[in-house]
C-alpha cells in the first residue's frame, strides 16, 4: 500500500487545498496519471498518482485544506490484495474491486514514455461495458442478508431514493459499497463501479467459454506476488494469458499497441544495422568553450537585428569539426567493402529532434561556410526539418555527423554513427564551472565533446588526434564572426 | 541554453487557444518544443475558474448570449472573470522545472513581470497581499490564473489595456468586490505591440531567458516523411 500526500509546491508553500479527485475508490490509477487536483493561490495544479494501482482509500475529501506531506489516500499496488482492505463489514465477501487481468503490475519505467501522451479515461460507464446482455446477472457471492438502510445511513449519510431502488432491484448489499461522496454517501456511481466490479467477477466465473487458466486466477486470492521483479512482468501477457481480451474489462488496458510510424520503424532499423556495421568507441574530450561564448554573446544581439535569428554554439562547432576534418580526412571517408572512400566534399549532418523522432539534414560543402552560412543553414535546415518541409536530398549525402545533445541539457552521450559515414560528433551543454587554469580556480564555460569513430577504420590515436584538434580550434578561437 | 518562443497570435476564440494550450503542453511535457508565451486577445468570453462559484456570474447565459458574450467553463486556478477585445491576454506554457519548482515563486514573478512592464509605462502598479494579480490604486489592472500538469504551465494573466470595463458589469472578477481599471484609463496611452514587447522583456528577463524567438512554426506530430 502506497501513501499518497499532499506535495509541496513550493519553498514557502505549507499547505494545499485538495479541490478534486480524478479517481475514485476503488478505480485503477496509473503511474504518473492525473490522480487529484490542488489549488494554491490561483494555481490548479494536477498532482500524478505516485505509483500503479487501485486507490483504495481517499482520506482527504475534496475541498480540504490540509498541510503538506498529509496522507491524502492510499494506492494498492497489487491491485486488489485485500489485506487491509478497508472495506467495513463482511470482510471475507468484500472484495476490493480488482483488474480481471492477472498481468502484475508493467514495471515502472516502460509505463513512461507513452505516459505524457495519455490521457485520463472518462469515468467509466461499467454496467453497459461489463454486462453484454440486459439483465445484470445477480451477484456471484451468496446473497447476503440486505443490511438494514438505516445502518448505513448512520455512518455513511442518507441514501438517495436512486441508490436505494438500484440497490434493491440488483440485490445489492450496500455495507460492501464504497462511498466516495461528502462524508462516504453512497452514490450512483459507487453502485455502479461495485457492479461492475462485481460483473467482472460473475462474468469470469460463469462463463464456462473462458480459458481455465483465465477462471482459476479470478476468484483466488491475486495470483501475483506483491512485488514481481521486472524481468517477470511481461510474461504471463504471452503465456498463460492467451485470452485475457475475451474477457470483459471494467478498467482501462494496461497497454497499448500502436503501429511503428514510418520514421520510427526507418530510425528502428538503421540503428540497428548501424551498431551491427559499425566498431563504435566514443572518446570525450572536455573543452573550454569560454572564447567562443563571448564571441557569442558579443555578436547574439547583432544576429537577431540583422539576420532575425540568435547565435549558437553549434556553427563554432561545425566550423571548427569541419577545419579538423581538412587535418584527418578519414574522419570524413566511408567504408566499401575492403576500400576507403575519402569524400573531397564536407557535408555536415546536423541531427534534429522531432517530437517523435529524429531527422538529420545535411549542411553541404560546410567547408565553404562561415559562422553566418552556418548559423543560417542549421536555422533554415531545423526549422524545415520540425515543420516536414525537407527535401529528400537534403537529407543524403552526408560525410560526418554532428549532434547536440546539449541542447536538452546532456553533458555527454555516446551517439550512434549515420551510416555509411565513419563518426559523429557528439556537443554536450556548455556550462560554466570552476576549473584549475595557472594553479588558480577560475571559472570557465566548459563543455564535453564526444566523438563516436568506427575503429574497423579509425584508431583510437587519430580519433583523439583529430578531436584535440577540434578542442584547440574552440579553445583559441579568435576570429571575428562579422 | 533557455530559449522562449514568443507567439503574438492576435484574436483567438477562448475555446481555439484553449485547444492550442492543450497541444503545446503536451508537446511541452514531451520536450518537443521549447517554453512558450503565446499572447493572444480574445472575443468577449467570461470564464470560470475549476473552484468558481457561478454565484459570481450576475447575469444569466440567456443575457449573455444577447450581449454576445461567450460562456466557459475552464480549468485554470481562481474565479470567474472577463475577457474581451483590447485586453492584452498571455499564456505561457512553461516547465517550471527549468526554472524553479515553485508555483507560488511562479504566480509572483509573473506579478513582477506585469508590474515592471507597466512601469516601463509610467503605470505604477503594485500587489495586494492576499489578491493575486496587478493592481493599481485598489483597481484591478490584471487577473492571473494557472493550471499546471507536471510542472508545465497554461493559462496566465489578463492585462487590460483598452479593454472597455462596463463588461465586467456581468460578474464579480475572480469573486472579489473591487473595482478593475484598465491601461487606457489610467491615462495611457501605448500601442498594442509596445505591450507585448514591454510584457515579453520583462517575461524573459524574470525567467531567465538566453533567447526570444518569435512566431516559430508549432512542430506538428503528424507524420510525412
Amino acid at each position: 500500500m502506497i501513501d499518497v500526500v499532499m506535495p509541496q509546491m513550493g519553498e514557502s508553500i505549507v499547505e494545499g487545498t485538495l479541490t478534486k479527485w480524478l479517481k475514485k475508490p476503488g478505480e485503477h490509477v496509473e503511474r504518473d496519471e492525473p490522480l487529484f487536483e490542488i489549488s494554491t493561490d490561483k494555481v490548479d495544479t494536477e498532482i500524478p498518482a505516485p505509483t500503479s494501482g487501485v486507490l483504495q482509500e481517499v482520506l482527504v475529501e475534496e475541498g480540504k485544506t490540509v498541510a503538506i506531506s498529509t496522507v491524502v489516500g492510499r494506492i494498492n499496488e497489487a491491485g486488489g490484495n485485500g489485506a487491509s482492505a478497508p472495506a467495513p463489514a463482511a470482510a471475507k465477501a468484500a472484495p476490493p474491486p480488482q483488474p480481471p487481468a492477472p498481468a502484475p503490475a508493467p514495471p515502472p519505467r516502460a509505463a513512461q514514455p507513452s505516459a505524457p501522451a495519455y490521457q485520463p479515461p472518462p469515468a467509466p460507464q461499467p454496467p453497459r461495458a461489463t454486462q453484454p446482455s440486459a439483465p445484470p446477472p445477480p451477484p456471484a457471492t451468496p446473497q447476503q442478508p440486505q443490511a438494514p438502510y438505516g445502518e448505513i445511513e448512520s455512518t455513511n449519510g442518507p441514501l438517495s431514493p436512486l441508490v436505494r431502488k438500484m440497490a434493491r432491484e440488483y440485490g445489492i448489499d450496500l455495507r460492501q459499497v464504497r462511498g466516495s461522496g461528502a462524508g462516504g454517501r453512497i452514490t450512483k456511481q459507487d453502485l455502479e463501479a461495485y457492479m461492475s466490479a462485481q460483473g467482472a467477477r460473475t462474468m469470469a466465473q460463469v462463463t464456462p467459454a473462458a480459458p481455465s487458466t483465465q477462471v482459476a486466477t479470478m476468484p483466488a486470492p491475486p495470483q501475483p506476488a506483491p512485488a514481481p521483479p521486472p524481468s517477470q512482468a511481461m510474461t504471463p501477457i504471452y503465456t498463460s494469458q492467451q485470452a485475457a481480451p475475451s474477457v470483459p474489462r471494467a478498467e482501462a488496458p494496461r497497454a497499448r499497441v500502436e503501429p511503428m510510424s514510418t520514421m520510427r520503424a526507418k530510425i528502428a532499423e538503421h540503428m540497428v544495422l548501424s551498431k551491427r556495421v559499425s566498431a563504435h568507441v566514443t572518446t570525450v574530450h572536455r573543452v573550454d568553450m569560454t572564447r567562443v561564448a563571448k564571441m557569442r554573446t558579443r555578436y547574439k544581439e547583432e544576429f537577431e537585428r540583422r539576420y532575425g535569428f540568435g547565435l549558437t554554439f553549434l556553427p563554432f562547432v561545425v566550423s571548427a569539426a569541419v577545419e579538423a576534418i581538412h587535418q584527418f580526412p578519414i574522419v570524413n571517408a566511408s567504408i566499401e567493402g575492403t576500400n576507403i572512400i575519402y569524400h573531397n566534399d564536407i557535408n555536415i549532418g546536423i541531427a534534429v529532434a522531432l517530437e517523435n523522432g529524429l531527422i538529420v539534414p545535411v549542411i553541404r560543402g560546410a567547408d565553404e561556410k562561415n559562422i553566418v552560412g552556418l548559423q543560417r543553414a542549421i536555422v533554415d535546415l531545423s526549422t524545415r526539418a520540425r515543420s516536414r518541409q525537407l527535401k529528400p536530398d537534403e537529407v543524403q549525402g552526408g560525410t560526418f555527423s554532428i549532434t547536440n545533445f546539449g541542447s536538452f541539457g546532456s553533458v555527454f552521450a555516446t551517439p550512434i554513427i549515420n551510416q555509411p559515414q565513419v563518426a559523429i560528433l557528439g556537443v554536450g551543454t556548455v556550462e560554466k564551472v570552476p576549473v584549475v587554469v595557472d594553479d588558480a580556480i577560475a571559472i570557465r564555460s566548459m563543455a564535453y565533446l564526444a566523438l563516436t569513430f568506427d575503429h574497423r577504420l579509425i584508431d583510437g590515436a587519430l580519433a583523439d588526434q583529430y578531436t584535440g584538434k577540434v578542442k584547440s580550434i574552440l579553445e583559441n578561437w579568435s576570429e571575428e564572426v562579422l | 541554453m533557455r530559449t522562449l518562443e514568443l507567439r503574438d497570435l492576435g484574436r483567438v476564440t477562448y475555446s481555439d487557444a484553449f485547444a492550442l494550450q492543450k497541444d503545446l503542453v503536451q508537446k511541452r511535457k514531451l520536450g518537443a518544443i521549447p517554453d512558450q508565451l503565446l499572447i493572444v486577445e480574445h472575443p468577449h468570453v467570461i470564464t470560470l475558474g475549476r473552484n468558481g462559484h457561478l454565484t459570481n456570474l450576475l447575469a444569466s447565459e440567456e443575457v449573455l448570449r444577447r450581449a454576445g458574450i461567450d460562456f466557459h467553463p475552464t480549468d485554470r486556478g481562481g474565479d470567474i472573470t472577463y475577457h474581451g477585445p483590447g485586453q492584452v491576454v498571455g499564456y505561457p506554457i512553461f516547465d517550471l522545472r527549468e526554472w524553479k519548482r515553485d508555483v507560488v515563486a511562479y504566480v509572483r514573478t509573473l506579478e513582477q513581470v506585469i508590474l515592471d512592464a507597466l512601469a516601463e509605462f509610467g503605470i505604477e502598479a503594485g500587489r495586494v497581499p492576499g489578491c493575486t494579480g496587478v493592481w493599481v490604486d485598489g483597481k484591478k489592472v490584471a487577473a492571473i490564473g494557472v493550471h499546471i500538469s507536471r510542472w508545465v504551465t497554461s493559462h496566465g494573466f489578463a492585462l487590460n489595456h483598452t479593454t472597455d470595463l462596463t463588461y465586467f458589469q456581468y460578474i464579480v472578477p475572480c469573486g472579489l468586490t473591487k473595482p478593475v481599471t484598465s491601461m487606457h484609463e489610467l491615462g495611457c496611452d501605448a500601442r498594442r505591440d509596445e505591450v507585448i514587447s514591454a510584457l515579453a522583456r520583462n517575461f524573459s528577463k524574470h525567467f531567465q531567458f538566453d533567447l526570444v524567438s518569435r512566431d516559430r512554426p508549432v512542430p506538428e506530430l503528424t507524420e510525412t516523411f
